[in-house]
């Protein structure tokens, strides 16, 4: 029997550092054990919880892992075909100025068959938030490669690594659209450790900010990992994100209030 | 300096046993359990009393499963 080292004395409101936020739902989140979905899924609730706008707030699902994203958040959302998350943002954006408007979105959404809708919809400068988690494989439908899939990278159908010759080169979409002068904000953060998962707060409060200044969009790309894709058990995957991920999408901010981040 | 006292609590049922709380801990406070919650996975566990209350496992944690409290003693 394990020994008990519970201090139910200091259990007190006053004493309270941290708890789940009550803009996600007490649902269980269906991500595989150690997905930086269900991380991100809590970082944007706190950061809705914490401007006091979850009434103001309308969030779109994609598709894709994060799919069923409706089912955690506390907040009005609305789910988009396959790709189409920022267009769908815009109408509803264009309607409801007043709305805090974000989009929610894997890589295989974004990247693959949305790239035409997210370009697009960054370089009309809609002022919207954009929330792009890139874990440079196709999560949901059995770890396919990607567009952003890293060269020589093993995926269910790249099994001896991804081929640049024969496949093409992986996509850095997040500098892609940071050229482009419909954009106020992009950054590239992580959460798999706790000083990463911080900064990615500060950067998604600031997306979400940003929305009151109408400058255009505000774009925040999420490196993170895909155990069940990688076939990795949660640690190694985040070691193995941080050797081989991090060197190939360097995090940081690339744009910000407009301006080009000097590297 | 006065001594900083912290405890988690962890809701068992919702943990899915990624370990990744473990690896944040400054002080190896958690450890993973040798029984299973209903869903079949190991959950985390304190092994010891050395808990500061910083809630990195907390902020890394991504089922939210975790509650952090601190007191100075």
């Amino acid at each position: 029997m394990e020994q008990n080292f519970d201090l139910p004395e200091i259990h007190t409101p006053e004493n309270l550092v941290y708890t789940k936020t009550k803009v996600l739902t007490d649902n269980v989140m269906h991500y595989c054990p150690g997905c930086g979905h269900g991380t991100t899924h809590r970082l944007v609730a706190e950061v809705i919880d914490e401007m006091g706008i979850q009434g103001q707030v309308i969030g779109v699902a994609p598709v894709g892992c994060s799919v069923l994203a409706y089912n955690y958040f506390d907040i009005d959302m609305q789910e988009a075909a396959h790709g189409r998350a920022p267009a769908v943002a815009t109408g509803i954006k264009r309607v409801f100025p007043d709305k805090f408007v974000f989009t929610y979105q894997g890589d295989g959404d974004l990247a693959a068959i949305g790239t035409g809708e997210t370009i697009h919809a960054c370089n009309r400068g809609e002022n919207i938030t954009i929330l792009f988690i890139n874990n440079g494989i196709y999560g949901m439908t059995g770890g396919q490669m990607a567009p952003t899939t890293l060269p020589g990278m093993p995926t269910s159908t790249s099994p001896y690594g991804r081929d640049v010759k024969m496949m093409g080169n992986p996509l850095k979409i997040t500098e892609l659209v940071a050229m482009l002068p419909g954009t106020y904000f992009v950054t590239r953060q992580a959460v798999h450790t706790p000083a990463l998962v911080r900064k990615a707060k500060k950067a998604i409060r600031m997306a979400f900010e940003n929305q009151k200044l109408n400058r255009g969009v505000s774009f925040v790309e999420i490196v993170s990992n895909c155990n069940s894709g990688w076939k990795l058990p949660p640690v190694q995957a985040i070691k193995w994100l941080e050797e081989n991920m991090l060197p190939f999408y360097p995090l940081g901010d690339i744009k910000v209030n407009g301006e080009m981040v000097s590297k | 300096m006065a001594k900083v006292k912290g405890d988690v609590v962890i809701d068992i049922e919702r943990c899915k046993g990624c370990e990744i709380c473990n690896t944040a801990c400054p002080n190896q406070v958690l450890s993973m359990s040798t029984q299973v919650n209903s869903k079949g996975y190991r959950f985390a566990i304190k092994v010891n009393a050395d808990c500061i209350g910083c809630a990195n496992c907390a902020i890394v944690c991504p089922d939210g499963v975790i509650t952090v409290y601190k007191t100075k003693v």
